[in-house]
């Protein structure tokens, strides 16, 4: 790996030889002869290449620091406020400083806890179903649907509980219908990484298990899920990380709130995107502005405290392959 | 690198479909324990069919009664009046900004994410790797909602003049023609959508990059090829399907992205005259249904939005289709 990595340009001028480079050549040679020269321009090439790589990684590194950088330098003196984390946007208007996120806070991890509740289950099984028994045509279906879950529009998920919740069941939006449309997001991100850590499970731990006269389901879930514990475990934070951000379905399914509510089931629930988005309508306004880059900073921090939370028990608890 | 249990060559590297020594239900005993546990395993799994399935036909049947009472052609009208007795809607606007923002985020996140991923796997220096994709993962956990903010407020001011500038230079070209819209054209949306998807495809690509045989590597180098020679004559072949399937993901991922896109386009005024600029405004599917989310009052018109959705739901799957498709096509052939 690292051989083949580190190899350097070759240096034409040691090539034996070769005809531009006479025994004893001058070496103050002109730059257009040694263009003309079929190594140098090999060389050249190289090094362009190599200058356009580096190139591409500053290009992607730009919009990170900028999205960061203007998140954290108008957002960070909110977090600060006495009230940021203790109080919520009643009676403030968008010309009003400050006010709390804390409903916000409260009501997206409500909704997003809730919304593992209901997906892990069903995400574990699903990956246990592809690994330890499913074989075949129906294995193939449901690895099949998988992928195309995880490349449903989050609008599209949304757009299917309004229709299945509000139009067909006559039932009114809330926290819960939102919950809803985030579990068909969150089911295939928790089942492709499940998938990936019980397929590192050595094959051993289970010829152990079955050697002993243990009964599969026990060996799957004493030996093999216990195994790959962590990495499930970082899947899913990830997977909570990644529904966390996720704007559209509260948009369609659950209006929000400037209360505290920790109804999911019925009326408005307070979110930290949707409280983004009701400040965004009056960016113009300093106050409003600053509350929206707070609640932005806020939920990044949240996103990535997921992340880090997860590659830390992954880093630490991994199965060694 | 070792074993939780010691030795086994043989499962080092297990294959991609699982283990091979115990397959099925061979090691099941028919218990109790066993039928229960196995069947709530299959149960989840054919949820998932079902839930597919699901979003399909409901969005199916709820779009037909709208799309019998439309009066215009749904797929070549750009009239958007799904309210009042006589609905009207086409989806011709959504579609044209949706692939054509998408096209563009491709253009830009193709090469730059293939780069990246090139630059990771084969540039950096070693202790800069982990840390290089850290960074470049960063960016995927950026809440879309954020990308829209800052599109919106710090990016859109900074991109003006760029658009002002070629305006002014290739405005003859009937793409890059002046409209008077600045702010959410179709090219800043499509720019916005490209930073969105690029660690998508850098992630991916990344993978297969990392994969290419060793072998492959040292025997272009040993044949005394340059690192960039090296890289098109092995790590670029090997790692093709990958890269496209990436990119179809990534794909999939800008087609149907909502908040970011939602925030920043200028919709159109009724009746405006077509014009195939970039510099255009118009919805996308998903910013359209999005930004009416308030207006599903009655039947039809919530229909109208189901319908608009439902178009978007194919252009995914079928996208997302390709993706598997060629995914498989190189498991079968690394096998």
């Amino acid at each position: 790996m690292s051989t083949a990595t580190d190899r350097r340009a070759p240096d034409d001028r040691a090539v034996p030889g070769d005809p531009s480079t006479p025994p004893g050549g001058r070496p103050g040679r002109d730059a257009l002869s040694e263009m003309s020269n079929p190594h140098r321009a090999r060389m050249i090439k190289d090094v362009v290449a190599r200058i356009v790589m580096w190139g591409a990684f500053a290009l992607a590194m730009v919009p990170l620091v900028w999205i960061l950088g203007t998140v954290v330098g108008k957002g960070f003196h909110m977090l600060t406020t006495a009230t940021w984390w203790t109080g919520n946007q009643r009676n403030i208007n968008s010309d009003d400083f400050g006010g709390g996120a804390r409903h916000a806070i409260e009501g997206t991890l409500q909704m997003v806890g809730f919304t593992a509740l209901i997906a892990v289950p069903i995400g574990i099984l699903t990956a246990v179903y592809l690994v330890e028994y499913g074989r075949g045509r129906l294995a193939k279906a449901i690895s099949f649907t998988v992928d195309i879950l995880s490349g449903v529009p989050s609008i599209v998920a949304a757009l299917f509980i309004y229709a299945v919740w509000v139009t067909t069941f006559g039932l009114g939006r809330s926290g819960f219908a939102a919950s809803l449309a985030l579990v068909l997001l969150m089911i295939p991100v928790i089942v492709r990484s499940t998938e990936e850590m019980l397929k590192l499970v050595p094959n051993e731990l289970r010829e152990a298990a079955y050697a002993l006269g243990v009964p599969k389901w026990v060996t799957v879930v004493k030996v093999v899920l216990r195994t790959a514990f962590s990495g499930i475990v970082t899947g899913v934070l990830l997977g909570i990380a990644r529904v966390m951000g996720e704007t559209a379905p509260l948009l369609i399914l659950a209006p929000y709130t400037k209360n505290f509510q920790r109804d999911l089931f019925n009326g408005n629930f307070p979110t930290l995107p949707m409280m983004i988005n009701q400040d965004r309508g009056d960016f113009a306004l300093a106050t409003a502005a600053e509350r929206m880059w707070g609640a932005a900073l806020t939920l990044i921090i949240l996103v990535l405290l997921l992340n880090l939370i997860g590659r830390v028990i992954a880093h630490y608890g991994s199965v060694k392959k | 690198m070792s074993t939780v249990t010691g030795v086994s060559a043989a499962d080092q590297v297990p294959g991609p479909d699982g283990q091979k020594p115990l397959q099925g239900d061979r090691a099941s005993t028919g218990r109790f324990g066993d039928r229960l546990f196995g069947g709530a395993a299959t149960v989840s799994g054919v949820l998932v069919i079902a839930l597919v399935t699901l979003i399909a036909v409901f969005l199916i049947v709820q779009a037909v009664p709208a799309l019998m009472d439309n009066s215009a052609n749904f797929f070549t009208s750009r009239v958007w009046a799904p309210g009042g007795d006589q609905p009207a809607f086409g989806i011709l606007e959504f579609l044209w900004t949706t692939v054509t923002a998408s096209t563009i985020a491709m253009v830009i996140a193709v090469p730059v994410g293939v780069a990246v991923a090139l630059f990771i796997t084969q540039y950096a220096p070693t202790w800069m790797r982990r840390a290089a994709a850290g960074l470049v993962d960063l960016l995927a956990a950026v809440p879309s909602i954020v990308y829209g903010l800052w599109g919106l407020i710090a990016f859109a001011p900074v991109f003006k003049p760029v658009q002002g500038w070629i305006e002014d230079k290739l405005g003859w070209f009937p793409l890059f023609a002046p409209t008077g819209i600045s702010g959410g054209t179709i090219f800043f949306i499509g720019i916005v959508l490209a930073i969105m998807v690029l660690p998508i495809v850098t992630a991916l690509s990344r993978e297969v990059f990392d994969q290419t045989p060793t072998a492959h590597k040292e025997g272009a180098l040993a044949l005394g090829a340059t690192q960039w020679e090296m890289i098109r004559t092995a790590v670029l072949p090997f790692g093709r399907p990958g890269v496209i399937s990436a990119s179809m993901l990534a794909l999939g991922r800008a087609l149907g992205e909502t908040i970011a896109v939602t925030f920043l386009v200028s919709a159109l005024s009724d009746g405006s005259p077509w014009t195939w600029s970039l510099f255009n405004g118009g919805e996308t599917f998903a910013s359209k249904i999005a930004n009416n989310a308030a207006e599903f009052s009655n039947p039809t018109k919530t229909g109208a939005y189901i319908a608009a959705g439902l178009v978007l739901f194919v252009l995914t799957f079928v996208v997302n289709s390709i993706a598997r498709v060629v995914i498989e096509r190189r498991k079968a052939f690394t096998e």
